[in-house]
């Protein structure tokens, strides 16, 4: 019987009056597919929007190569020689490469590169390990660090040239004291702030040092190594091209040293490109490492 | 019942930062703790408590008196004790099972396959079947304190120390770890050292609730628990659950009466 009763009153409202289903509030909507990718589009819009605007200066430079006068003023675009456009700049890239001296220049930037940045990762992660961890060592090395830290590292060019010579090797040295401060500070600082709760755990757990070293010192610093490594990427790019800018026999510096002089701005534009991309690529690499390494990390909504 | 700790005038002084004084926390504390006994130590905040478990726990040296455990004196940290820290301190970089697995892994005494198989009948106790491979920070509050409290279980020590384990849970959470706690306490039965400042915690847990005095800490109060074993969460509004509540209560409220006087006449 009351099963019944039941059924009718609720199949009633569907025969009989109206009753309008409660409207459902707030049902999140699947993102679109634009929503996903918000950033890269209007990123890329806007590098687009750029390019574009600035290539359209050639075809306005082509147009009117006099400039346009506009009753007193007369309004003309620079010409290659102080601006190229990016098809010219795409040219000078494609000389280059026919050139043949490109690969060779990049080959000798490469090397100076590499060798100096990651001396610098195995020294100064090293030696930023020792100075968190014995406090004593620390006080003997940090007034090297802070007054070498504060002195623009490139000053120690001329002095690096005298030593190792116009080749590679004064390269590397200057990429290697670029990076190196880098990383060191931010190695140590990273020992020096670990969790004191974890310590104590350890601690409690009747952890050795070289046990608490290992399982809390070393972990727990990752994050801030890494911050080292990529702070010490664009340092290192600064050596490589002001060291081959001042004196080197190759090298993209080199390259865009020369054109520079000989007023081929769009080789000077192809060169920058270069040296760019290779510091957008290691960054790049840099956050996939750490992406890795902090799975652990809580994440951010 | 033997006696397996026993505090004879316990003192401890604290050295602060930044000043050259040193400053008593814990003054002539005496305390007799028996085999398998569950003791809770209430006080007033900052009557150092904490300090005196920590200095059972080999963390911080004694400025006076004696800390015996099985007829020998604490000197250090040892296996014979395990600490549940105040926070969940859990590394972050390790998972569950990795976290829990650290106190025996430092200990080095069983290794690999048995130590695993160990911390997982642990995690297991605890209530956190399923989450093994989760990193702390996917947990909520509560599950990381029992990751907190499967690390000191895993390396089986003979007394327990507690350090407010529950203090910065909310209030449900916090009764269900209680009843958990007298769970898993019930099946071990190993000696334990409980610190709160919640005293219907106290009275629940404990067979002996100890009152500490405010700063510096001595041993004001010691107060038997004959409340029957298992205790079901009913037994807080019980009469004579009240009883004992209402003698520390007015125990700790005379401290804190007495302590702020000292102020005053401080200031």
């Amino acid at each position: 019987m009351a099963v019944t009763d039941r059924a009718t009153t609720r199949v009633a409202p569907r025969s009989g009056t109206i009753v309008e289903p409660a409207p459902v509030l707030a049902v999140p909507k699947p993102d679109t597919w634009f929503k996903r990718n918000e950033s890269k589009v209007i990123g890329t819009i806007s590098v687009t929007t750029f390019l574009v605007l600035w290539q359209s200066l050639g075809f306005v430079r082509a147009a009117w190569p006099q400039g346009i006068v506009l009753g007193g003023l007369k309004l003309a675009v620079p010409p290659t020689l102080f601006l190229p456009v990016p098809s010219e700049v795409i040219l000078a890239f494609r000389d280059l490469v026919q050139g043949g001296e490109l690969a060779q220049d990049v080959a000798v930037s490469l090397q100076e590169f590499a060798i100096g940045y990651v001396l610098a990762v195995v020294v100064g992660v090293l030696l930023g390990l020792g100075i968190g961890w014995y406090r004593r060592f620390s006080y003997a090395v940090d007034p090297f660090i802070t007054f070498f830290y504060a002195t623009p590292r490139i000053v120690l060019l001329p002095l690096l040239i005298i030593w190792f010579g116009i080749g590679i090797w004064s390269k590397i040295a200057v990429v290697f004291l670029g990076a190196f401060f880098a990383i060191v500070i931010n190695t140590a600082a990273g020992v020096r702030n670990l969790d004191a709760n974890l310590i104590k755990v350890a601690r409690s757990f009747g952890a050795t040092d070289l046990q608490l070293f290992r399982t809390i010192a070393l972990p727990g610093s990752v994050p801030f190594v890494l911050t080292g490594l990529r702070l010490g990427i664009g340092h290192a790019l600064v050596g490589v091209v002001v060291g081959e800018l001042v004196a080197a026999q190759h090298g993209i510096g080199r390259l865009m040293a020369i054109a520079g002089s000989t007023f081929q701005s769009d080789k000077v534009f192809a060169g920058l490109i270069i040296i760019a991309s290779a510091g957008m690529l290691t960054t790049l690499l840099l956050q996939r490492l750490e992406r890795r390494y902090e799975a652990w990390r809580p994440r951010a909504n | 019942m033997g006696v397996k700790l026993e505090a004879r005038g316990v003192t401890v002084h604290y050295r602060r930062r930044r000043s050259e004084d040193h400053f008593l926390a814990v003054d002539r504390a005496d305390l007799e703790v028996g085999e398998g006994e569950f003791v809770c130590i209430v006080g007033p905040s900052g009557c150092g408590k904490t300090t005196f478990l920590n200095a059972v726990d080999g963390l911080l040296p004694l400025t006076g008196g004696s800390l015996v455990l099985d007829g020998r004196a604490i000197t250090g940290p040892g296996p014979d004790r395990a600490l549940v820290f105040q926070q969940p301190s859990l590394l972050p970089w390790r998972t569950v099972l990795g976290n829990v697995i650290y106190g025996v892994e430092l200990r080095g005494a069983i290794t690999g396959a048995e130590a695993r198989e160990r911390a997982q009948r642990h995690i297991e106790l605890v209530g956190l079947k399923g989450f093994e491979d989760s990193f702390p920070s996917e947990l909520s509050g509560g599950m990381q304190q029992r990751v907190n409290l499967a690390r000191a279980l895993t390396t089986d020590p003979e007394v327990l120390l507690l350090d407010e384990p529950f203090g910065a849970l909310d209030a449900q959470t916090r009764e269900t770890m209680q009843l958990e706690l007298l769970r898993i306490w019930n099946q071990t039965r190993k000696t334990a050292i409980f610190i709160t400042h919640d005293i219907v915690e106290a009275v629940y847990l404990a067979d002996r609730v100890i009152v500490f005095t405010a700063r510096p800490g001595r041993v004001k109060m010691s107060v038997p628990i004959g409340l029957p074993r298992p205790r079901d969460l009913r037994i807080k509004r019980e009469p004579r659950f009240l009883e004992y509540e209402l003698k520390i209560w007015e125990s700790i409220r005379e401290e804190v009466m007495r302590s702020n006087d000292m102020e005053e006449r401080v200031a």
